[in-house]
């Protein structure tokens, strides 16, 4: 197959910043909904990093996140993480549990914990997913979402597998968003990162009437 | 007293050598291999942080290497050779080979850290490298570092605490 890298052109960069703002805005708005507060997105970010550069976008490899993944199946298959920084996350999980003394060394033991914040995911997801299907017009629906309190490194890495078999390089749509107020803190926000498998390029730019080689 | 220790720092699909008294590291180990080739009594050692189990897995035209099992340890062992390794004198140790996600179905993707320490291993016994310890499945990251001073493999997990093998 051809080095897909190659193909990709500013116009292409364009869509996918726009698909980036219109999935993450709709997504957004179902966390701001569901939390009753006011969230921030930053402009969407369209990078071709390597997989350590990809690692640092979200803090390094080692930091600890809570992430959701889930694998995007139909027309444009790809993989979606939501990463959220342990504060930010045991945050979220203490106003939706309504529970200010909410730790986040009770994770792997608080199954109420765990539950609030996959639910979070799949919310989020899904409301992501269902814009960019109104989008482009593709069907595309999600694997049910798997959570993971662990290293950035271990957890994103998984997402890559179908990538890297193509190449060493990610075409990354990265979302940032954080609750208001914090947003001076660049270590308090979550992520959005989107990443389309390699044959999934094509098919988008396609359904929105681009070339691949415009 | 306290000595500053040179850290070599490996990234994903990516590989590396060291001597003593450098020690060398690869952080954020999921799905992904860490194997520790080393010679015990030169006191050197590679560390290759595998991505995927086979090279025929791979549709681009130019391989890296470090990236796949079959074509990671080959390399790594060439590279010690080269520094001077004795090749009766080689081990390994592996850590790794997690399954992050539980997903319901299972298909060959998800499998892919089990499928990644399989790999290892068969490489690693094909060249007649024998295998000394191994910290590999469950469903943990680790960070991994070795210490070619004293053949031991630091594994530091999130949920798991710490350990040496």
């Amino acid at each position: 197959m051809m080095n897909y890298m190659n193909t990709i052109s500013s116009v292409h960069l364009d869509i996918l910043k726009e698909i980036g703002n219109i999935g993450a805005g709709h997504a957004a708005t179902a966390l701001s909904t569901l939390l009753d507060k006011k969230i921030d997105m930053t402009v969407p970010d369209v990078k071709i990093v390597t997989f350590d550069e990809m690692m640092d976008m979200a803090g390094g490899p080692e930091n600890i996140v809570a992430g959701v993944f889930l694998r995007i199946e139909g027309e444009a298959p790809g993989s979606m993480f939501f990463l959220l920084p342990i504060e930010q996350a045991t945050a979220f999980i203490q106003d939706m549990l309504d529970d200010q003394h909410f730790d986040l060394q009770e994770w792997q033991t608080n199954e109420l914990a765990l539950s609030a914040l996959q639910e979070l995911g799949n919310i989020l997801s899904g409301s992501y997913l269902s814009s960019l299907s109104d989008f482009t017009k593709l069907s595309l629906y999600p694997s049910v979402p798997a959570l993971s309190i662990d290293m950035v490194g271990a957890i994103v890495s998984f997402g890559l597998v179908e990538l890297s078999q193509v190449s060493d390089y990610a075409i990354v749509i990265d979302t940032a968003f954080n609750e208001e107020q914090k947003m001076e803190k660049q270590e308090v926000r979550g992520h959005f990162f989107l990443l389309p498998d390699p044959d999934s390029f094509s098919i988008i730019f396609q359904a929105l009437g681009v070339s691949d080689h415009d | 007293m306290t000595s500053t220790l040179e850290v070599i720092k490996v990234g994903i699909a990516d590989m590396n050598t060291v001597k003593a008294p450098q020690i060398i590291r690869t952080s954020g180990l999921g799905s992904c291999v860490g194997v520790i080739i080393y010679d015990e009594i030169k006191k050197i050692a590679g560390l290759a942080h595998v991505m995927l189990p086979e090279s025929s897995l791979a549709r681009e035209q130019k391989i890296n290497k470090a990236k796949y099992a079959d074509t990671a340890i080959i390399e790594l062992l060439a590279l010690l050779l080269k520094m001077g390794a004795c090749k009766t004198n080689l081990r390994a140790k592996l850590a790794g080979g997690a399954q992050m996600f539980k997903f319901s179905g299972g298909s060959d993707l998800m499998r892919i850290g089990p499928r990644n320490v399989e790999a290892v291993k068969k490489e690693l016994i094909r060249l007649n490298i024998r295998i000394i310890s191994e910290d590999t499945g469950g469903s943990s990251g680790r960070t991994i570092e070795f210490n070619p001073e004293t053949s031991l493999l630091n594994i530091r997990t999130v949920n798991q605490g710490t350990k040496d093998i």
